[in-house]
């Protein structure tokens, strides 16, 4: 399990959980898991697009991520957030199996690329994913505070002074670059597991947030370590383990945040779920 | 005129089997998919409905490996889906998105299993592309009548709970208040779009089947108000871009000199998002200007409901 040919596998996994951990706090807070899905879908097509013309596929992944970004940002402001979003995850999916078709090893590419393929990292990969996931991590680190406030309470942000939209296009680039060095290693689908089901476990078990970041880093750590373990031991895809230790992780939040709020604070939720949702 | 027609539809167009069964398929599943992806819409059920898309990938290709109809498997597992997701809290606004996710992320696992059975086990060559992508025009004619009948369940739930529905779609509060139970109208509408889902997964791909249920709703809602227009002109537009599709990749054939083809889901969705697009172009706002702020259909309905929940009292006190 820890031969040399595992190293690599280890060693980027963990870079992968931390960023997930990181990034997908916010993507959580901001409410923004449709989007942190469709991005990775879009990295999908720049993937497929890169084997195509024959470049290195992460650049590929980067142009669509950022392309998908720019998109949902720009078609969700006018209209409809989460229609946008759709529909330009289902046609960034399409380009893809059009890009595909054209190639020749059809059937296991869409499968790596889609469901993750950690084996195949090679060495000279892993410095540049380094050094992108470390930019995601600065770029978080700088908006720290501005980002949180435009995430909790956009209209206090909107008074300091915060340009809320301005906020959400630069979370969607971090989201875009967090993915771009993700895909490759867990694949489109299953990045979305990994940046949601910590965060979302982590919220329930804190409402401090830097120790919420923290926490949602180490269980995306365990759920990504394990998840490696069990593929290599048990031979089947990894993308299974990622996504059933994703929503596992989620239940137990759950499950102790329903026991640490106790009955007071499970009608208190109750009661807030029939005011609407709209600030009034 | 002869020249022009055979150039428009390619050789055999017309005597080709795989095509007449794409053609009622494809239509079933766009005339379904459009009248439930209206209230998609209304309702901001998108991630919803794209959640449900995942779900029935993880049935699809659970159906391959036991070897029974794809279909089957798309609406079972579609079904199931929607009743965990209403479970674990997808009618409530806050933190639905996240039980969606969730929901998502753990059936995209399951498919990542299946697919890899599929791949290794089973023996099955093509089942990723033809779960995940689609192909419409290897169907076996014996599905239409299954076909059908979903169909029918799914518009049948539809103008059953059609009242309520569209109560709760405008006011959760106003619905509350008149005694629709919420509960029981979501989870309804949840099995409807699973089974739209199912189908037009079939049509074009599990994980494309979102632009089937979404494109052509939203496209209508953006061009007219009235309800009733609506769900005609999502129809319209769903089984065109489905027809046309078809019809563009039956030629693809013939284009250039490679004899590849370019895939049907690729075609039914780029004429999709073509056309929403073009919905925001100017000239089809002229009429919503008259009615000041609104930014999509729905809102004068909203804003007036929203209006009289501000005029009672704050229960926040």
């Amino acid at each position: 399990m820890f031969s040399t040919f595992m190293i690599n596998a280890w060693l980027v996994g963990t870079i992968v959980a931390v960023i997930a951990g990181v990034v997908g706090f916010f993507a959580v807070l901001r409410g923004s898991a449709f989007p942190a899905h469709a991005i990775p879908n879009g990295a999908f097509a720049g993937a497929a697009a890169a084997n195509l013309l024959g470049i290195n596929t992460l650049i590929g992944l980067g142009v669509f991520a950022l392309l998908t970004a720019f998109g949902i940002g720009t078609l969700g402001r006018r209209g409809r957030n989460d229609v946008a979003t759709a529909l330009i995850l289902v046609l960034m999916l399409a380009l893809g199996a059009l890009f595909l078709s054209r190639s020749v090893e059809y059937e296991q590419q869409i499968y790596s690329l889609l469901f993750g393929e950690i084996l195949g990292v090679s060495t000279t990969e892993i410095l540049p994913l380094a050094a992108l996931g470390a930019l995601s991590i600065v770029a978080v680190a700088a908006l720290y505070r501005p980002l949180l406030l435009s995430s909790v309470a956009p209209e206090m942000g909107e008074a300091k002074g915060i340009d809320n939209h301005r906020m959400e296009m630069l979370f969607l680039l971090v989201l875009a670059v967090a993915t771009t060095m993700t895909v490759p290693v867990v694949g489109a689908l299953l990045i979305f597991s990994l940046m949601i089901g910590p965060p979302a476990a982590a919220r329930s078990l804190t409402d401090r947030p830097l120790l919420a970041m923290l926490l949602s880093v180490a269980i995306a750590l365990v759920t990504l370590w394990c998840s490696i373990a069990i593929s290599y031991v048990s031979n089947w895809p990894i993308g299974f383990f990622v996504g059933m230790f994703g929503a596992l992780s989620y239940l137990l939040g759950r499950v102790f945040g329903t026991y640490r709020h106790g009955r007071v604070g499970g009608a208190e939720v109750r009661h807030r779920q029939l005011i609407p949702a709209t600030p009034g | 005129m002869r020249p022009l027609l055979s150039w428009i539809f390619e050789p055999g167009f017309f005597s080709s089997d795989p095509v007449h069964v794409a053609f009622v398929i494809g239509g079933a599943a766009a005339v379904v998919s459009a009248i439930v992806g209206v209230f998609t819409v209304l309702r901001g059920q998108s991630f919803a409905g794209h959640a449900l898309a995942d779900v029935s990938t993880a049935g699809g290709s659970g159906a391959v490996l036991i070897g029974i109809n794809p279909l089957l498997g798309f609406v079972g597992f579609g079904i199931i889906g929607a009743g965990v997701m209403d479970g674990i809290g997808v009618q409530r606004v806050r933190g639905r998105d996240l039980a969606t996710g969730i929901v998502l992320g753990a059936s995209i696992g399951l498919a990542a299993l299946f697919l890899y059975l599929d791949t290794t086990s089973g023996g099955t060559t093509g089942a990723t592309q033809q779960i995940l992508f689609g192909s419409i025009f290897t169907i076996d004619p014996a599905t239409i009548p299954v076909v059908i009948v979903f169909s029918l369940i799914s518009i049948g739930i539809i103008a059953t709970v059609y009242r309520p529905l569209l109560l709760s779609s405008v006011s959760n509060e106003i619905a509350a208040a008149r005694g629709v139970s919420l509960r029981l109208v979501g989870l309804l509408f949840m099995v409807a779009l699973a089974v739209a889902v199912g189908l037009s997964a079939l049509t074009i791909g599990a994980i494309l089947s979102t632009a089937l249920l979404i494109g052509p709703a939203a496209t209508a809602l953006r061009v007219t108000k009235r309800l009733w227009s609506a769900f005609l002109v999502a129809c319209v537009l769903g089984v065109g871009c489905t027809w046309i599709g078809v019809l563009l990749a039956y030629d693809s054939y013939y284009w250039g000199s490679s004899h590849l083809g370019v895939p049907v889901s690729f075609l039914v969705v780029a004429l999709i998002f073509v056309l929403y697009l073009a919905s925001g172009l100017p000239i089809f706002r002229t009429r919503r200007r008259t009615s000041a702020t609104q930014k999509f259909s729905g809102e004068p309905l909203r804003a007036r409901s929203q209006s009289l929940i501000d005029s009672t009292e704050d229960p926040r006190g």
